[in-house]
């Protein structure tokens, strides 16, 4: 045997013996203080084969003797804590995986509080504020990939990266602050820089030098849901110390690559979202989506296609990071073809979610943007299908939020991939999103702000010019009487001028069969405007008169188009329909619900009809209508001003008569609305039923169960409304029962907006039918109802629904809980 | 924007009787001392009241004009004075001193047309009446009140300007040179020195007759209306040349008259479409609209104090207090 490691195995033999034996505190001392010199850092150290033998075979087994050995008496041994400050150096200088191991090994395998599991937990921290976990992970890199042991090393990942957790469940209440995860893992990555710099710093000594472990550390962390905390910190340093070094590149790819594939995805996850932009994700990435699938699978599936939570500058850095190398480009093309698929592709229109939607719009834009119009030409016919078909899908779409984001992108794409073509231009609101969409389409948005900017300023200055020329004009004379003009402006304030208004003449029809006839015969234009403005008073005042041609106007009413552009054309309609219909509810109701169903009507008149049929029917449940005057419209300023400058003369007038008048009784005036039955009442069954009744007979020109869907959704909100509306009312009951089998034949129909109507119907099924009656009559639509509702709630793609459909629940569960107290006295 | 404006205002009082449309209105008296405050008021029957702004009753009613429509008012600055004008071809002088009123003189005209006269008068006792000539397109400059023909001043043969509309005499403050402003059947406003009998100069304002001007010697800027829907505001410049600063769209087409209030503050316009508009002169903004009358506004006027008088087809006269004179 070496007589080297027989001296050391024999030495440390000994030191053991006097640890276990010896209570002398000098003698520990000076035993210790001799094993010391195998760590080095001594005036005369051991020799090298020395170290060594007792760091490999040695050092493990006596750290854990020491561990044992520690106690309160025991370092009461020497005074001044000399003991404790040599037994804690054989920790933070031996070697330092081993270190680390026995360490946690020892605060593992501690049960309860005890002064030793705290001098350990202290040392620990100790530990780790003097850097030594770099050492432990330098000293796996530096270790040549044939010696070191792939137990071990996973071990030594799993403490490393478990540490917080570990130490949280030891420790519970007494945890340091240092082993929190949001202190202990940024540590981490400060740690995993300084291993970074020593291997590159190794690497240009000609050293080799792995970084396999580090990838190992880094991967698990972020598995374990750590990128903010240890990313957070490493790419920032990161894309200083690339900035301008291969070196610093070629370690950074390479440990990339070298992460485990079961932790790629979230390292790339946690990366792209923490690199500021394409260039530096390029630089930290190289080409790593070329050499590796899992990385190329994640980089151009998963963030595109499977997730979508992310914001757009990090769409944004994944696919300027794709563009950014010509080897990459195919892959962003693919990915572009593939995105257009998606998009185009009317089940994914009708079953994802809208913000996977957009999110999916702005990454064809972004794509869009990167692209060359040679690269783009190559594949036009593909793309430009997919394109349209994806136009078509969204703008049948009855979820104006889905119609719109089609008119952008269409807009837009059509423009990149088919230059030449005439361009699409759609009518949409300017938004928010719209304009984020649309600065994410153009390549460089810095250089074109100026040109945006443009249009928004010019209005002002058009106004501007104007004003000057009138007082330029005269300089000498405003020189004169400026004294006097500095300080008028504020003197005169404008008075109301809302009122001032294009003078009509005056050919308003006086009598209701006036307007009638203006407005289906009379051929001057003026007339027409006048009647229509003037049929809803004429309606409210002469109600008499209103029956008798009641059905005929609703008729002319429906028909109406508008033939000049008389302002708010569709309000005065809408409102005099209304109007007609509240004066002669059953028989105007009647008419309207028998038309919904008939030929020959457009979609805009029959989706009128359902407005119509609510407004109606709200203003008819409107308690104490009769009581108060018709409503004046909204669109009538002349009579606002009026209003707020009534109560002067009036607080004057009641003031005159309280002062002349002798009351010989005093009371409180009497005020608030009287008792009157609910009108709709009567006449619900009219404006219900009928529209029920035919829903699944297509016609030829009306097939609410196909491509009409946004009347279906239409027709199931007003009947979700009419049923609220009928709240109160003897003819609820059956309403509800009719309603609720309405649901059920819809229930899984594949368009957001009518699941929202049939939700909404549920709902307020829910709120308008009494408890009892509920229980009784159509518990076996309830419970059918309520499993859906708790299925929708959960599964639903939009969000919507389930919003609906949680509302929906929360109504049962009360309504549950009224009845069990009901029945519980 | 904090506060909503206020709600527009209502007149003060509304004088009713002259039972026919109000075609001239003029204040007169109060700011100078001269006893109470006057508002006169010519009729399409041909007759003048002179009502009293305090008693808010006609004091008195002349009836000069044979039944025919008085379209001009105008009291001298010496006082007691009243020119009307009126459609039966006619300008009369009243002597209203003391309670009397009769014609002490008369001069006839010879256009038939609507033009309202103008006078110039500093306070001697002569004083310059411009009225249409006997030509159609010739404006006629008399002395007065020795009725002496100044001159008549006729457009150069090729101009066309069509028959004048509108007068207004004027003069400088450094000079006393006679200047008219006239507003023509052309929608133009030419500018006539008096005394050289040419015209300075001349500018197309409105496409349509232009109905009402008034001048601000002060600014050097005045504003015309005509049937049209807008406002026309010109300035003269130091070489006496007219340019059009601007024009101001209005709501509803035509204008019948135009003033600008004595401090040159506001001006109001009246409409034939029943209002009344009020303008900062400064700005051309608008400040309010006056919605009282049934009728087309045929005639305003500002009293020395500020205030504002309306005389409509539906017979009545209202009367404004506006942004009072601080």
């Amino acid at each position: 045997m070496d007589p080297v490691l027989s001296a050391v195995r024999l030495t440390v033999r000994e030191a053991v013996h006097t640890l276990s034996s010896s209570e002398d505190g000098d003698l520990i001392f000076s035993t210790l203080g001799s094993l010391k010199r195998y760590l080095g850092e001594t005036e005369n150290p051991a020799l090298p084969g020395e170290q060594e033998e007792f760091a490999r075979v040695h050092f493990s087994a006596f750290l854990r003797c020491l561990v044992g050995k520690l106690s309160p008496d025991w370092l009461e041994l020497l005074p001044n804590g000399q003991l404790e400050e040599l037994w804690a150096s054989f920790f933070l200088q031996g070697p330092a995986d081993q270190a680390f191991l026995v360490l946690m090994e020892a605060i593992e395998g501690m049960a309860g509080p005890s002064f030793r599991l705290m001098k350990m937990v202290q040392l620990l921290a100790r530990f780790l504020r003097e850097g030594r976990m770099a050492a432990v992970m330098e000293g796996q890199c530096r270790q040549q990939t044939e010696l070191a042991f792939p137990l071990l090393q996973e071990a030594l990942v799993t403490k490393v990266v478990g540490l917080p957790d570990r130490l949280g469940n030891c420790l519970q209440r007494e945890n340091l602050a240092e082993f929190f995860p949001q202190n202990y893992f940024p540590l981490l990555g400060e740690e995993v820089v300084r291993v970074l710099q020593a291997v590159v710093d190794s690497l240009r000594g000609g050293l080799d030098c792995s970084v396999s472990f580090v990838s190992q550390v880094l991967g698990k962390a972020c598995v374990h849901g750590r990128q903010k905390e240890i990313l957070g910190v490493l790419v920032p340093r990161l894309t200083v110390l690339t900035q301008g070094s291969c070196l610093w590149q070629r370690v950074c790819w390479r440990l990339v690559e070298c992460v485990p594939d079961r932790a790629v995805e979230a390292v790339l996850t946690g990366l792209v979202e923490a690199t500021p932009g394409p260039e530096v994700l390029s630089r930290l990435l190289g080409n790593l989506v070329m050499k590796n699938k899992k990385a190329q699978f994640v980089m151009t599936q998963k963030l595109l296609f499977l997730q979508y939570g992310f914001a757009t500058p990090v769409l944004q850095s994944l696919l300027g990071y794709l563009a950014l190398d010509s080897q990459r480009r195919p892959l962003l093309v693919q990915a572009l073809k593939e995105l257009l698929d998606t998009w185009g592709s009317s089940s994914a229109v009708r079953h994802a979610p809208l913000p996977q939607q957009r999110y999916l719009s702005k990454a064809i834009l972004i794509c869009l943007a990167h692209l060359g119009d040679a690269e783009l030409r190559d594949s036009r016919d593909g793309l430009l299908a997919s394109l349209m078909a994806g136009v078509k899908c969204r703008l049948d779409s009855s979820l104006p939020a889905v119609r719109r984001l089609g008119m952008i992108v269409a807009e837009v794409a059509s423009a990149r991939i088919h230059p030449e073509g005439p361009p699409l231009k759609f009518q949409y609101e300017e938004d928010e999103l719209s304009c984020e969409m649309l600065a994410l389409a153009t390549p460089r948005p810095v250089a074109d702000s100026p040109s945006e900017a443009g249009p928004s300023v010019t209005p002002v200055a058009a106004e501007t010019p104007d004003k000057e020329t009138v007082d330029g004009g005269v300089p000498q004379a405003r020189l004169e009487g400026s004294d006097s003009e500095l300080d008028s402006d504020d003197e005169f304030v404008p008075y109301d001028m809302s009122g001032d208004r294009e003078l009509k003449s005056h050919k308003a029809p006086m009598y209701i069969r006036d307007c009638v006839e203006a407005l289906t015969t009379s051929e001057d234009w003026e007339r027409w405007e006048a009647a229509l403005q003037a049929l809803e008073g004429l309606v409210f005042r002469s109600q008499a008169a209103t029956r008798e041609v009641s059905v005929e106007l609703a008729k002319v009413l429906l028909h109406l188009e508008e033939k000049t552009s008389v302002v708010g054309f569709e309000g005065l309609r809408q409102r005099a329909l209304v109007a007609v219909t509240v004066t002669d509810p059953a028989r105007v109701a009647e008419y309207l619900t028998s038309q919904f169903y008939a030929v020959n009507y457009s979609l805009r008149q029959r989706m009128d009809i359902l407005d119509v049929l609510t407004l109606a029917a709200q203003e008819l449940s409107r308690p104490g209508r009769l009581s108060r005057a018709p409503q004046r419209s909204s669109l009538d300023p002349p009579s606002q001003p009026s209003c707020t400058a009534a109560p002067a003369w009036r607080a004057v007038v009641d003031e005159r008569i309280r002062n002349k008048a002798r009351r010989f009784s005093k009371g409180c005036p009497r005020r608030g609305l009287a008792g009157s039955p609910n009108e709709f009442n009567v006449v619900a069954g009219y404006f219900f039923f009928p529209l029920l009744r035919r829903f699944d007979k297509p016609l030829v020109t009306f097939d609410l169960l196909g491509d009409d869907q946004l009347v279906l959704g239409r027709l199931a909100h007003t009947l979700g409304a009419l049923m609220y509306l009928a709240v109160n009312t003897t003819v609820a009951v059956p309403m509800g029962k009719a309603l609720l089998e309405f649901v059920w034949a819809l229930r899984f129909h594949g368009d957001g907006y009518v699941r929202r109507g049939l939700l909404s119907a549920v709902s307020s099924v829910l709120l308008s039918v009494p408890a009892e009656r509920l229980l009784t009559d159509m518990s076996d639509e309830l419970l059918e109802a309520r499993s859906w509702l708790a299925d929708v709630a959960e599964k639903d793609p939009d969000e919507d629904c389930r919003m609906l459909a949680v509302k929906a629940l929360l109504l049962l569960e009360k309504l549950k809980d009224k009845l069990l107290s009901l029945s519980s006295p | 924007m904090a506060a909503p404006p206020p709600p527009p205002p209502d007149p003060q009082f509304v004088l009713r009787g002259t039972q026919s449309a109000v075609h001239a209105l003029h204040f007169c008296g109060g700011a100078q001392g001269q006893g109470c405050p006057l508002l006169l008021s010519g009729s399409q029957r041909g007759l003048v009241h002179i009502w009293s702004l305090q008693t808010r009753r006609a004091v008195a009613i002349l009836d000069g004009h044979r039944g025919q429509c008085v379209t001009w008012l105008q009291t001298l600055p010496q006082g007691h004075q009243l020119l009307s004008q009126g459609r039966d071809l006619k300008l009369c002088l009243w002597d209203l001193a003391e309670g009397r009123n009769t014609v002490v003189d008369s001069v006839h005209l010879e256009s038939v047309g609507f033009c309202r006269g103008s006078i110039l008068a500093g306070g001697q006792q002569h004083w310059t009446l411009a009225v249409p000539g006997r030509g159609s397109d010739e404006v006629q400059i008399l002395e007065m009140p020795s009725k002496t023909s100044v001159c008549t001043l006729k457009p150069e043969a090729d101009a066309k300007p069509g028959m004048p509309m509108c007068l207004e005499l004027w003069q400088a403050n450094s000079s006393s040179r006679p200047l008219l402003l006239a507003g023509y059947e052309d929608g133009s406003v030419a500018l006539w020195d008096v005394s050289e009998r040419k015209v300075c100069s001349r500018v197309a304002c409105h496409t349509e007759p232009v109905t009402g001007l008034d001048f601000d010697s002060q600014k050097a800027r005045g504003v015309s209306g005509s049937a049209e829907k807008a406002l026309a505001v010109w300035s003269l410049d130091e070489q006496q040349a007219l340019q059009v600063c601007g024009t101001h769209k209005l709501t509803n087409p035509g204008i019948s008259d135009i003033k600008i209030r004595p401090d040159h503050k506001i001006l109001a316009t009246a409409g034939w479409d029943h209002r009344v508009r009020v303008f900062h002169w400064r700005t051309m903004k608008p400040l309010a609209v006056l919605a009282f009358h049934s009728a087309s506004v045929h005639c305003v006027a500002f009293a020395a104090d500020g205030l504002l008088a309306a005389g409509s087809k539906d017979q009545r006269i209202s009367v404004w207090s506006l942004y009072p004179r601080t």
